[in-house]
């Protein structure tokens, strides 16, 4: 059996933007850590969430579909998504599913920032 | 007839009690206690009563009949039988009249009256209580039935060992009843590996306990003594000393190198292992008395060799025993047979299992447990090589310590890093599928996970129980369809294996499904491909 994973997600402010740093491991065992952080972000009204994947190492089917439920709530409220810290194995994976084409990918999350700051 | 008369007897003593005469010198009538009155099945008071006699004066009954003479001497005067559509269901006794007057004309009417409007009642009151006992009864049967299940279950193997260049497949299945069948492998010294199917005569509970004592003591007995005959010895004079009479135990105990292929066995009166080489099947012969049938028994050992290639066949009665709906007996000739033609591992047991399905049909009711082990050993060189080969539960989140141990056999292909993460994600998303759909998340469940390398091509099979199935063919996922809510968020998965590896190869028996993940060895190719969707 799989060792539980941090299923956290916490959310930091900066410049206007939420940046969700995402628990390792992005499966069906990461879902109430995403939706609570997504909530957490829209309560503060913050135009832009940053979604952080730093930290992760696994990214199951499950975690896509996790991430194209926010995406697609973010787009009903007219809130920008971005990804930031993708491996390039998960880059990869997002523009398979073309979730690059509806997300900003970035490097990082100064990239991000910096890049959110004067745009969008 | 037996209920017939239980009921008899439960009114008799009843009606008798309430017609007991008083004694005058209390104002209320003592109760007569009367003994159970058995009415023989064959006793002409029965046929008497069926055929509409009403209410009969005991007394005054010319009948050679031995229920008679108890009525009389339990005191009864007269007695009016209760029928309900055309069925004898009890009578209504009464004893002498508180008056000592005979029963009167209108006394009988009345009581024929009452006879004829209590007996429906009566009946519906027997067949609730009859509907009552068989529902305890039958939760009894099933309550002993779960512990049974759970005693074999708790005692079989979760998973088959991982023996590099061996396949070993293992499946069981229990009869209704739940037969004594048993498998197990047993890790000995020097990296040997014992083997044992078996077989406990009986079923149930019993069966059961004495499966798992037998396993307890091969499991203590294997790794000390290590040749076979002397295990089974020592097996046979502990269970001799304990095992219930009548109950003996059939075993087929190996012990098996798998460096070089070397096998010695015993038999204790076990259903003879097959081993194919090619096409030609022969049977593994030792003789030997079931364990537990008597003390001091001696048991011949021999040794056969698995050449890279051949193939072995443990199973128990119960496919070879099988019968049709004419009474034909599936047949070990037909089973050597169909083995000598059928594949290795999961392919050799859905083959058996589907050959017996076919010969049966689908309502067959399975009439023992049916044990298959079977390990094949890898061609060698220029064949097939085994890096790893695994079960792992169907538990959430099983599907990343798939991914780790096939990621973690796999590191000596030396793949690039790109192609071993695909990999990597291949093989995460055909185990999840696995766990959740095909096994549906029953931790009984194992998924049987393969990697292989043969003619270039890394192949990962993993193997479910979602046999037997259909499975609709997914939609291709689209994204702008999922945000606007046209497709369910969900449904990547064989989208990202398709897209990760080279092949994907999906098969299903009626037994099992199985994905293989094709990988070619080639170093260059597809290491750069766009794989744009």
């Amino acid at each position: 059996m799989a060792t539980a994973p941090e299923t956290t997600a916490a959310v930091r402010y900066r410049q206007g933007a939420a940046v969700v740093d995402l628990p390792p491991q992005i499966d069906a065992t990461a879902e109430r850590a995403l939706n609570d952080a997504y909530a957490a972000a829209a309560e503060r009204n913050a135009k832009t969430v940053v979604l952080n994947f730093g930290g992760v190492d696994f990214l199951s089917s499950t975690g896509i579909a996790l991430i194209v439920g926010l995406l697609a709530r973010a787009r009903k409220e007219h809130r920008a998504i971005s990804a930031a810290g993708l491996s390039d194995h998960y880059r990869e994976i997002f523009e398979i599913t073309r979730l690059a084409d509806f997300m900003t990918i970035y490097p990082d999350e100064r990239t991000a920032l910096g890049d959110e700051r004067g745009g969008e | 007839m037996m209920t017939l008369t239980r009921t008899f007897r439960r009114v008799i003593g009843r009606e008798a009690e309430a017609a007991a005469p008083a004694k005058r010198a209390e104002t209320r009538a003592p109760v007569l206690e009367t003994p159970p009155i058995d009415i023989a099945p064959n006793d002409p008071i029965l046929a008497y009563f069926t055929a509409g006699s009403g209410a009969v004066a005991i007394d005054d009954l010319q009948l050679d009949s031995t229920a008679v003479r108890a009525l009389r001497a339990a005191g009864v005067k007269l007695v009016v039988p209760l029928i309900s559509q055309g069925e004898l269901i009890g009578l209504l006794n009464l004893g002498r009249r508180l008056s000592e007057q005979d029963y009167s004309t209108d006394d009988r009417r009345l009581l024929e009256k009452l006879a004829a409007q209590a007996s429906p009642a009566v009946r519906v009151a027997q067949l609730v209580r009859e509907q009552e006992a068989e529902v305890r009864a039958r939760e009894r049967i099933e309550q002993e039935l779960r512990v049974a299940q759970l005693i074999q279950q708790q005692f079989l193997p979760k998973s088959v060992p991982n023996l590099p260049g061996w396949q070993v497949a293992a499946f069981y299945r229990a009869a209704a009843q739940v037969g004594g069948d048993f498998y197990d492998f047993i890790e000995l010294p020097d990296d040997k590996l014992g083997l044992v199917v078996g077989d406990v005569t009986g079923h149930g509970v019993p069966a059961a306990l004495v499966m798992a004592t037998t396993r307890s003591v091969l499991r203590s007995e294997a790794p000390r003594l290590v040749a076979p005959s002397k295990v089974l010895e020592r097996v046979n004079d502990f269970l001799n000393n304990d095992i219930p009479q009548n109950m003996f135990v059939t075993c087929l105990y190996a012990v098996l190198d798998p460096a070089t292929g070397a096998m010695r066995y015993a038999n204790a009166g076990h259903d003879l292992p097959f081993v194919r080489r090619g096409h030609d099947v022969t049977e593994l012969r030792a003789t030997g008395m079931p364990l537990g049938a008597m003390p001091g028994m001696q048991y011949e050992e021999k040794e056969a060799t698995l050449a890279p290639g051949d193939v072995l066949l443990l199973h128990s009665d119960g496919v070879a025993e099988a019968h049709d709906a004419g009474h034909q007996m599936f047949g070990f000739p037909r089973m050597r047979k169909l083995f000598g033609d059928l594949g290795s591992g999961h392919e050799l047991i859905d083959g058996l299992l589907e050959s017996l399905h076919d010969f049966t049909g689908p309502t067959w009711e399975q009439e023992d447990d049916i044990t298959l082990v079977t390990l094949s050993r890898s061609a060698g060189l220029g064949g097939e090589r085994v890096l790893t080969e695994f079960e792992e539960p169907s538990a959430p989140g099983n599907e990343r310590r798939i991914m780790d141990r096939v990621a973690a056999a796999t590191t000596e292909l030396g793949l690039d890093k790109k192609r071993f993460e695909r990999l990597k994600t291949a093989v995460s998303e055909a185990a999840m599928n696995a766990i959740e759909h095909g096994n549906r998340m029953n931790v009984e469940l194992p998924v049987h996970v393969r990697a292989s390398v043969a003619e270039g091509e890394l192949v990962v099979r993993i193997v479910d129980n979602g046999g037997g199935r259909d499975i609709p063919e997914p939609e291709t996922p689209d994204l702008e369809a999922k945000l606007e809510g046209r497709q369910k968020p969900r449904g990547w998965g064989l989208f990202l294996m398709r897209n990760m590896v080279d092949d994907v190869r999906i098969h299903t028996t009626n037994m099992h499904h199985s994905i293989e993940l094709v990988m070619k060895l080639d170093a260059t190719k597809g290491a750069d491909d766009g794989h744009s969707a």
